[in-house]
């Protein structure tokens, strides 16, 4: 009868054996070689297989928007892939249609790079870089919602269309143990050069939100990627209706600053929805634009008005003051930006009032 | 034993292991992944190659292991533990094959892969071949037979209840409740073999 340490050093050792088989194992089946990934047919670039696309794409500087950081629930970092990217994985199907199933469309982060792969992504993305930039300061607009203005270091411009947005990364924190993106729109004027400002509202438990206001201080260093989107002004002479409400207004903000660059005459009006009177702001930089544009209303309207208060202006939800103020916008372009939520009830209002779909454009942030 | 009859006994072990002795309609055993991952055919018999694949191999290896290895140390006792190491280490081997030639399959399966390892019925089917003193001819046999039948009672199910999905099943029923009674039925129904081959 062999003794006790004995016997069980000799299973641990089995144990152990059987970890370095494995290790071994993956090395060899895990290992997928060389890949060669082509970008739009040009650009080529070789590295290890058994990374997803998204991640193999962001060490060659490629930034797709991702907003979950590669798990495969936000469904931004769609690729499409002509080959060489393996079958439909089950955790895409739900982020895809038919019509992007047919053309080859993926989520480069379930994507995994196993072999030559041939990818076309639009021209913009290879236009998006990574921005070095340092806080120059945090300006608080109301109890929950605060601007932040970011002075470009490397590089120290950067050259967006009015309405698009940047990711800023959130990096690990004390009860954050990852790095997260998360996309905010520019608010601030593009003839401001070398800044960008963004509007944010705290999210209770927000990873990126409780960085900002709680760990950010002016001064830190800040990375952000962009300039990504598609929202922006039309070319086109149709009246305008701006429908945004809290930290929504980013984007709106920054189009208006476009509209007084280049001198527009078309008429606009800004819905603001609030709740209260107290989630009102902004109205000094409002007021200032309808003095610019001659043309330009703003129309904030409270959700619920105070016992007492002396509010005359609109009340309600903002869908209905759309609805008040616009029964026929069938000549209007549509401009919106929020909660997925209040988005479909706007939509379904301006539909409702002869507007087309194709003249409606948002920026959904949920 | 002579050569004929050993493969002889492996024969009957094997069928008997399929349905007479099914290891997990006669005796309960891997229930868990039995009712969860048999909603669908193509999910249940993916899953049942992978039971028969790990199965087969980790009671062969199991054998190996208890043969040359516990019983001339006399450490009988610790076959609990290897026996769970092995097929730890042969679950993830497994695993890392089916990432790199089926990554469908793999994702497919998601969670369950990994849960084979602490399916009862693996370790079940390594254990009763020590009690059951099993030469290595018949544990191929019954390593096989037990995979083949754990793989044939999760299809079944799987078959059932795809079809079972457009019948008006009433409410306290639905899910577990009726897959628990089909279960049992089926159970019932795979008694209705014994003795067809004699053997154990």
């Amino acid at each position: 009868m062999i003794s006790t340490t004995l016997s069980v050093l000799i299973v641990s050792a089995i144990g152990a054996g059987l970890a370095l088989l494995l290790v071994f194992a993956e090395r060899t089946i895990l290992d997928y070689g060389e890949c060669e990934i082509t970008i739009n047919e040009d650009k080529k670039t070789r590295l290890q297989g058994g990374t997803s696309l998204l991640d193999a794409l962001t060490r060659e500087k490629v930034f797709i928007p991702s907003a979950c950081g590669g798990r495969g629930s936000c469904g931004y970092c769609k690729v499409s892939v002509l080959e060489g990217g393996g079958p439909l994985l089950p955790t895409e199907e739900p982020y895809l249609d038919k019509a992007e199933k047919e053309k080859g469309v993926r989520l480069s982060c379930q994507v995994k790079v196993r072999n030559d792969i041939r990818i076309r992504i639009p021209e913009e993305l290879l236009s998006v870089r990574q921005y070095d930039c340092v806080c120059a300061g945090v300006r608080e607009l109301t109890y929950d919602i605060r601007e932040f203005r970011f002075r470009l270091e490397d590089p120290d411009r950067m050259a967006f269309i009015p309405g698009q947005y940047v990711q800023v990364l959130a990096p690990e924190y004390e009860d954050s143990p990852e790095e997260v993106f998360r996309a905010y729109s520019i608010s601030s004027d593009r003839r401001d050069e070398g800044f960008i400002e963004l509007i944010v509202r705290r999210v209770p438990n927000g990873i990126c939100t409780t960085y900002l206001f709680d760990h950010l201080k002016e001064g830190d260093p800040v990375r952000v990627n962009g300039p990504y989107g598609q929202f922006r002004l039309t070319e086109t002479p149709a009246p305008m209706i701006f429908v945004a409400g809290g930290s929504g207004m980013a984007p709106i903000k920054c189009l208006l600053h476009h509209m007084v660059e280049i001198r527009c005459e078309r008429e606009a009006v800004y819905f603001f929805g609030v709740n209260t009177l107290r989630d009102l702001f902004m109205v000094e930089e409002m007021n200032a634009f309808q003095e610019q544009l001659p043309r330009f209303r703003f129309f904030p309207v409270l959700a619920r008005p105070e016992e007492g208060s002396t509010w005359d202006g609109e009340t309600g939800l903002v869908t209905d003051a759309v609805k008040r103020r616009f029964p026929d916008c069938s000549k209007h372009e549509a401009y919106l930006c929020g909660s997925p939520g209040m988005i479909d009830a706007t939509v379904k209002v301006l539909t409702a009032g002869g507007m087309p779909l194709e003249k409606i454009f948002y920026d959904k942030f949920s | 034993m002579n050569m004929t009859a050993e493969l002889w006994q492996m024969v009957v072990v094997c069928f008997s292991a399929v349905f007479t002795g099914n290891i997990l309609l006669t005796t309960f055993l891997g229930m868990c992944p039995f009712l969860a991952v048999s909603r669908e055919v193509r999910a249940a018999t993916g899953l049942g190659i992978a039971v028969v694949f790990v199965m087969s191999f980790t009671t062969l290896l199991n054998w190996l292991v208890y043969r040359y290895v516990l019983v001339p140390l006399e450490l009988e006792f610790f076959r609990f533990i290897l026996f769970i190491i092995i097929i730890a280490t042969f679950v993830q081997f497994v695993e890392m094959v089916l990432e790199r030639f089926s990554p469908v399959l793999y994702q497919n399966l998601g969670i369950f892969l990994p849960l084979i390892t602490v399916n009862c019925a693996i370790l079940g089917a390594s254990l009763f071949m020590v009690i059951r003193e099993y030469t290595f001819t018949v544990t191929v046999g019954y390593g096989f037979g037990s995979g083949v039948g754990w793989m044939l009672a999760i299809t079944a199910m799987a078959g059932i209840r795809q079809k079972m999905a457009v019948a008006r099943i009433p409410r306290g029923l639905q899910g577990p409740g009726i897959t628990l009674i089909v279960a049992g039925l089926m159970a019932l129904a795979f008694i209705g073999f014994t003795g067809v081959l004699q053997g154990r």
